[in-house]
């Protein structure tokens, strides 16, 4: 990541948060909305930070993986599928029902990762082909499953859709408890009170940030990350030094999938106790932009995410002050128009104005020997 | 002097078949301690092959290695590094974008430690196998530097990095495929130092290669194969390069070109004060004026990326030109289009053959016509007259006696001597002025060079004019009128081919020049 990269990030994020200052002035602090927006933007981030940190393992090992829109939308029904039965058939806990729902979302992208292993890696199949035949299958299983199982009479549920268990509980840090002693004016107590509310995320949001950051350390500093960035860049010459080409590329390739299954379980386990169809929404494939803007490393693709996250996080505010916009912006009520900026933030990184990239040189070549 | 005659690595009996070849069959070679025993044959002969099956990249089919008398079990590379072998490739096996130092960890990161077992997440220690590169660089002679990024390195460098990589792993046994191909001759010069060096301290090297000249200068032995048979042995103090040439092909051979005075007529090729730029916009052809007149083979020698590649393009129309013209044959052809200049009387053999010379997935046929497949012998109001197409390609297989199961066969699937073999026989059976050939016989064997370069002299006697840009000192030598030398997008000197001497074209060629 060059500081063009970054100062470019940083730039678009201020913009983003400058509109909603600006127009939320009125009614409330610039403080507080920049901090609320900072959660949000944190939280609405999360799947897309797992995906792209799914796609930087896939593709530094070398296989292409544009299936993370699906695997994230089979490990988002799964795990509240799963969550569901664990609570309503086998009768378990609210927590532990919860707990296991996350297990079950990570287990199927994992599965989704092992399928997209031996189409790509054994059977050598097109792995653009490969990952699209992922994001079908998951289209029509969940779908169908779905389908089958809550709607109809005949359905396993009998028409009823079961209440789910729950999402995951917010996880306090203290913040306050430390710093409000301290504090000698009420706006200090003010502010310290908003800053807590960037820092209180739920566990999946947390974890996400301590993976980019594992997954870094990784990547550049352990024998694993070594390994597989040499598989990904010429796997002949990590042949030649006695490292197994096809067990490395399936390892990382299956450590992607949990990935983006985590990344499935933040919608239906930790964001809304609900499964629609589609209900991942192209975020995938935004993952993989997040990706790519970060140059297939996990901190700039992080950062990247963190991009899209705000330019979420600002439609959801400008919804929240839609009287307060001034008549003559009056487009930026409709939410439509503000829900374009991701894809047209994607768009325009994708075109490379901002410095090329450069992909793992291996990335998308079956190997033989 | 029990030393001089151990034997440390035996292979007996190697057999290795693949879908419809017999790779290697029944083959024998063995390596005594400190010596450097060259394996010489042509391109195919199974050299690789053999040297894939010690390194373990290959199984064999039958036979087995002995390494200091015990029987080596090859499952993988892992198994020959264990046992001291180490390898280096043709095409280097290096991650252009990792460091020295990491290039040299990759598969061996934590055994400077003597714990193999560790965990996979494990730390690096780069800074620990730094030292121990700049140790070993220092013990042996080879300058590396531990924190560049390979990428960077010339090609001569990227060599001595494979070789520490090998070292590292602590190899006694030095496989080198084809280890000259990609250098200059100063830079082969420094290895075969580093190769004296190396057997001095113990280690004992396994060369392999198609150059005569280089096996008689650097072997101890030499071990002659031919279609996946070890044909014989030869001492370098009693042989000569016709005989090894003969072994190798298996037949006599004409090594030097023969050829008659040639006859200069009038200027076909005008080149005046040409400037042309690379793909990365940096200026790499600055000011350059030459004549090629008819009936001449005028040779361009320099050491490769010296503006040879943009020079050749230019003048076939492939890259633009910056400044300066040429003419040809009295038609001033400056940034005209390919076809133009095509059908202006020449022929050009690229340097890249299968990406610039060939389509690979078209029928031999098919590219044979690629010049001129619109034109009315081959086309009839847009539709290709595909007997046409067949009856030319029938009439070139025959007369430039390309080896081909059929004319419908894929050019890709032909061997590299075949398929510079149809480049020429497309290029030079059309009515031509200037024939502009570049590294012609690049990788090819010793048969097919013979061929492409009686070909060439051929084309000169019929009054063409020949432009031969190649990075071979011999190749320019053995055909060339006239030399001139290319450094750094320029040319520094022109000579007339009595007057050229080897040594002052080498420094010619490294941008030395004599004072005035």
């Amino acid at each position: 990541m060059d500081w063009k990269r970054f100062g470019f990030i940083f730039l678009i994020i201020v913009l983003l948060f400058g509109v909603v200052v600006v127009i939320g002035g009125a009614q409330n602090s610039p403080v507080i909305i920049i901090t609320s927006m900072l959660a949000t933007t944190i939280a609405v981030a999360t799947p897309l930070t797992l995906g792209a940190l799914s796609g930087t393992f896939c593709e530094r090992s070398g296989v292409v993986n544009i299936g993370i829109e699906g695997m994230m939308l089979s490990a988002a029904f799964f795990g509240w599928l799963g969550a569901i039965y664990m609570y309503h058939i086998f009768h378990f806990g609210v927590g532990f029902s919860i707990f296991m729902g996350a297990a079950f979302a990570v287990l199927t992208g994992m599965l989704m990762g092992l399928l997209l292993a031996v189409l790509s890696i054994t059977f050598k199949v097109d792995q653009i082909i490969g990952g699209t035949v992922i994001n079908i299958l998951a289209v029509g299983l969940t779908g169908f499953l779905n389908r089958q199982l809550f709607f109809g009479k005949g359905s396993v549920f009998g028409g009823n859709i079961p209440n789910s268990p729950g999402v995951l509980p917010t996880i306090h840090i203290p913040i306050e408890e430390i710093f409000i002693p301290l504090c000698k004016t009420d706006s200090c107590i003010q502010i310290v009170d908003s800053i807590n509310k960037v820092f209180d995320q739920k566990p999946i949001a947390i974890s996400a940030i301590l993976l980019v950051f594992i997954s870094h350390y990784v990547l550049f500093n352990t024998r694993w990350g070594l390994r597989t960035r040499a598989v990904g860049e010429h796997p002949k010459a990590a042949d030649t030094v006695g490292i197994n080409v096809i067990r490395m590329r399936y390892a990382n390739v299956m450590i992607g999938g949990m990935l983006a299954g985590l990344a499935g379980a933040y919608f239906t386990i930790e964001s809304v106790p609900s499964f629609e169809p589609l209900l991942t929404n192209g975020r995938g494939f935004i993952s993989l932009a997040a990706m790519i803007f970060g140059n297939w490393t996990p901190i700039g693709a992080w950062t990247a995410a963190l991009v899209f996250g705000a330019s979420q996080a600002l439609n959801i505010k400008l919804q929240l002050f839609r009287d307060l916009i001034p008549p003559q912006w009056a487009f930026l009520q409709q939410s439509y128009v503000v829900g374009l900026v991701p894809y047209i933030l994607t768009m325009i990184i994708l075109t490379g104005i901002i410095g090329r990239t450069t992909p793992p040189a291996a990335d998308g070549q079956p190997y033989e020997k | 002097m029990a030393k001089d005659t151990q034997v440390v690595l035996d292979a007996k009996g190697i057999t290795k078949k693949f879908p419809g070849v017999l790779a290697n069959d029944n083959v024998n070679f063995d390596l005594r301690k400190g010596e450097i025993h060259a394996l010489l044959g042509e391109n195919g002969a199974g050299k690789t092959t053999l040297m894939n099956v010690l390194y373990g990249l290959y199984k064999a089919d039958a036979g087995e290695v002995l390494v200091d008398g015990k029987p080596m079990v090859l499952h993988s590379p892992k198994d020959a590094i264990h046992h001291g072998v180490g390898m280096v490739h043709q095409h280097f096996m290096l991650i252009p974008v990792f460091t020295v130092t990491e290039n040299i960890m990759l598969g061996a990161e934590t055994d400077h430690r003597a714990a193999p077992n560790e965990a996979a997440l494990v730390k690096l220690d780069r800074k620990e196998v730094a030292q121990k590169v700049r140790e070993l660089s220092q013990q042996y002679g080879l300058e590396i530097d531990p924190e560049a990024i390979v990428g960077d390195l010339p090609v001569g460098v990227q060599q001595r990095v494979e070789i520490v990589k090998a070292l590292y792993r602590k190899a006694n046994i030095l496989i080198l495929d084809e280890p000259t191909a990609v250098l200059t001759p100063q830079e082969a010069e420094d290895l075969s130092r580093i190769m004296h060096e190396l057997t001095e301290k113990g280690v004992s090297i396994i060369f392999i290669t198609h150059k005569l000249k280089e096996v008689l200068a650097i072997a101890d032995r030499i071990t002659v194969m031919r279609s996946g048979r070890v044909v014989g042995t030869a001492n370098p103090k009693e042989a000569n390069e016709a005989q090894l040439a003969s072994m190798m092909v298996g037949r006599e051979v004409i090594l030097t070109v023969q050829k008659k005075p040639a006859q200069p007529g009038e200027v076909v090729l005008k080149v005046t004060d040409l400037r042309v730029r690379d793909v990365r916009g940096l200026e790499s052809v600055s000011g350059v004026s030459f004549d090629v007149r008819a009936g001449e083979v005028l040779g361009i020698a320099g050491v490769q990326g010296n503006g040879q590649t943009e020079l050749a393009e230019a003048l076939t129309g492939l890259r633009n030109i910056e400044g300066g013209q040429f003419i040809l044959s009295g038609k001033d052809l400056t940034g005209k289009p390919p076809r133009l200049i095509t059908e202006s009387g020449l022929a050009h053999i690229p340097e890249d053959r299968q990406r610039h010379g060939l389509v690979m997935t078209y029928s031999v046929a098919d590219n044979m016509v690629l010049c001129d497949y619109y034109q009315m012998r081959f086309s009839k109001a847009f539709v290709i007259q595909q007997n046409q197409v067949d009856a030319n390609a029938r009439k070139l297989i025959k007369e430039y006696d390309v080896r081909t199961p059929s004319p419908f066969t894929a050019a890709g699937k032909l061997s590299g001597g075949n398929q510079q073999k149809v480049i020429v026989a497309r290029e030079l059976s059309r009515p031509v002025k200037l024939v502009i050939a570049s590294q012609p016989t690049r990788g090819l064997d010793v048969g097919s060079i013979e061929y492409i370069h009686k070909e060439i002299i051929v084309m000169r006697d019929r009054g063409v004019g020949v432009l031969l840009i190649s990075a071979e000192l011999d190749e320019i030598l053995s055909l060339s009128d006239r030399i001139a030398v290319m450094y750094r997008g320029q040319i520094v000197a022109t000579v007339d081919r009595k007057d050229a001497s080897r040594e002052q074209l080498g420094l010619w060629m490294a941008g030395v020049h004599e004072p005035a």
